[in-house]
């Protein structure tokens, strides 16, 4: 059902995103996300990074929308509907997360809810750069151990975040990686953690329309993200071939991702 | 227990339940998924010459109790690129019907031929999508231009030709004997009814595209009324569509005259696995009934032949 809420908080986390806190008591988990509609624009599926009754989303700018919520100001109104779709598993003991970019903003809730439930977790966060590197910070006090690569070495390593992994999953046991980011690292992931039988959630973004699972705009392989996802067990998505490559545009036509 | 295997218009289906145009019919493997979740067959996304991207979200608007509007405006991914998807299906052995739009009867009767040669055992016409410009039911609320688009497609291709009819017009049943008239094999009835959301706290429309179309149980009688309606007046058979989510509303259709039903809506609120629930419980609800199968139903609610004047 939709509601309307007032943006009651607009705090700039990097040059490119921008996290909208609204009030909202609906109860959400970690992972979830709802359908925010920016009226006399558009509305898209954003997930929430913060699942408390004061919940926010952290929005990127990419398309001309998003772009635009980037400088809503506080007390703009907007339509929410949800929340929808699947949320992390909580249970695992030791947690590591993989954040590509600004997919940490889904994952930084479910770590804050682990952590506080007495697992351990480390957050390797990968970014461009320094100044685009999301929630560190937030993570670090919510009690996981942070490590960090980006692209031009300005911060933690110089590369990309998977190289990280490959060695934190060599040196210590993990129950499970949560990761979320662009779909080739999610890739390389799972790749990683395969041969040391940890297993992988992806949380993964496709275009969406209705987000109740009916319209078909958001499918992949035989699932709808919307109300299958958006968070998978990897084993589920990682062999289909559209996983990385391919995503459904607007008009149904499939294009590379 | 009752049999509830269906022939429409030449297609044998093994339950009377077929995924409406418009829901899940996108991809192919989504075809096939509705088809192992239990539907009787399935209708494509309805599809055109060229991709659509339709219009910007809100595209829906939900009220579980009674129903939904939409307003996608068509997108679809063009008829060039979407016999890949249909193959998917067909290849797996979904009884498979494929849905066509375009503005005129030229462009319908190219549209059809392409989709017909992707194995689809049989076309719906969309002649009734309320909210597309040029299209839908603004091609489709003029008797004249049903028969016309009707009789093109059906000299273009050779499997059997379902028009699907607007209830959006004074006399739709004007519309369906216009199809038969043209060629039609069957006509399903209703698309959406036009209708308008408004949010009371932001004073605008919720859809973006303003209109929209109304469908679930808040249509289901208006559904009713159409099929009850075509039913006395056509030969051809009719398939009822409108608001369908228990086998009761199904059989409800079956009693008004439908031959077979589209089921929609329902998946958005119950999720796909409403075709197995569906295919489950009709035929001990037949029985219940006392109906020895489903083709007993059809019709059954109308007086019985030389009792009443039929209005044609």
């Amino acid at each position: 059902m939709r509601t309307v809420v007032s943006v009651v908080e607009r705090v700039v986390e990097t040059p490119s995103t921008v996290t909208l806190r609204f009030d909202d008591p609906r109860p959400a988990r970690p992972g979830q996300f709802v359908m925010l509609w920016v009226p006399g624009d558009d509305e898209l599926p954003m997930s929430l990074a913060y699942v408390g009754a004061r919940k926010g989303v952290t929005v990127k700018a990419m398309g001309g929308t998003s772009r635009r919520i980037l400088d809503l100001p506080v007390g703009t109104r907007l339509g929410v509907r949800g929340p929808y779709g699947t949320s992390f598993d909580l249970s695992p003991r030791r947690i590591l997360l993989v954040g590509g970019g600004s997919g940490t903003a889904v994952l930084a809730p479910a770590a804050e809810a682990a952590l506080a439930n007495g697992s351990t977790l480390t957050a390797a966060l990968g970014a461009t750069t320094k100044k685009e590197l999301l929630f560190e910070e937030r993570l670090r006090s919510a009690g996981a151990t942070v490590v960090v690569a980006t692209d031009d070495g300005t911060a933690g390593e110089r590369g990309y975040v998977t190289g990280l992994v490959e060695r934190l999953l060599a040196d210590s046991p993990f129950d499970v990686v949560w990761t979320c980011g662009p779909e080739v690292m999610m890739q390389k992931v799972v790749a990683a953690a395969g041969p040391r039988s940890v297993p992988v959630v992806c949380s993964v973004e496709r275009h969406m329309k209705c987000a109740l699972g009916m319209c078909d705009a958001c499918a992949l392989g035989p699932y709808h993200v919307c109300v299958d996802g958006p968070v998978f067990p990897a084993e589920r998505i990682a062999s289909l071939p559209e996983f990385g490559r391919t995503k459904r545009a607007p008009s149904g036509r499939s294009v590379p991702a | 227990m009752a049999a509830v295997g269906v022939e429409l218009a030449g297609i044998r289906l093994r339950n009377p339940f077929l995924l409406a145009s418009g829901i899940w019919g996108e991809s192919g493997e989504s075809l096939k998924g509705a088809y192992a979740a239990g539907a009787g067959g399935v209708v494509t996304k309805s599809i055109g010459e060229a991709p659509r991207d339709g219009y910007p979200n809100p595209t829906i608007d939900t009220y579980e109790q009674w129903g939904m509007l939409n307003a996608m405006g068509l997108p679809n991914p063009g008829i060039e690129e979407y016999p890949r998807e249909v193959a998917v299906a067909v290849a797996a052995g979904v009884p498979t019907i494929g849905s066509v739009f375009a503005g005129d009867a030229d462009a319908f009767a190219a549209v059809a031929r392409r989709m017909a040669s992707t194995g689809v055992l049989a076309l719906e016409l969309n002649l009734s999508c309320p909210h597309a410009k040029g299209l839908g039911s603004e091609v489709g609320s003029d008797p004249a231009e049903v028969e016309r688009v009707v009789r093109a497609v059906v000299r273009a291709v050779t499997v059997p030709v379902i028009a699907k009819i607007t209830p959006n017009t004074a006399d739709p049943v004007a519309l369906g004997l216009a199809a038969e008239r043209g060629g039609a094999a069957a006509v399903s009835a209703i698309n959406t009814l036009r209708a308008l959301a408004i949010d009371l706290n932001l004073r605008r429309p919720v859809l973006a595209h303003g209109l929209g179309g109304l469908s679930g149980a808040a249509i289901k009688p208006v559904g009713l009324a159409v099929v009850w309606q075509l039913y006395e007046a056509l030969k051809i058979p009719v398939v009822g569509i409108g608001g369908i989510r228990t086998v009761d509303d199904a059989i409800e259709y079956a009693l008004a005259g439908a031959r077979a039903v589209e089921v929609g809506t329902a998946v958005a609120f119950d999720g796909i696995g409403v075709f197995g629930r569906l295919a489950a419980e009709l035929p001990p609800r037949l029985d219940a009934l006392g109906f020895p199968s489903w083709g007993a139903a059809v019709g059954a609610a109308h007086p019985a032949p030389g009792a009443a004047v039929r209005t044609t």
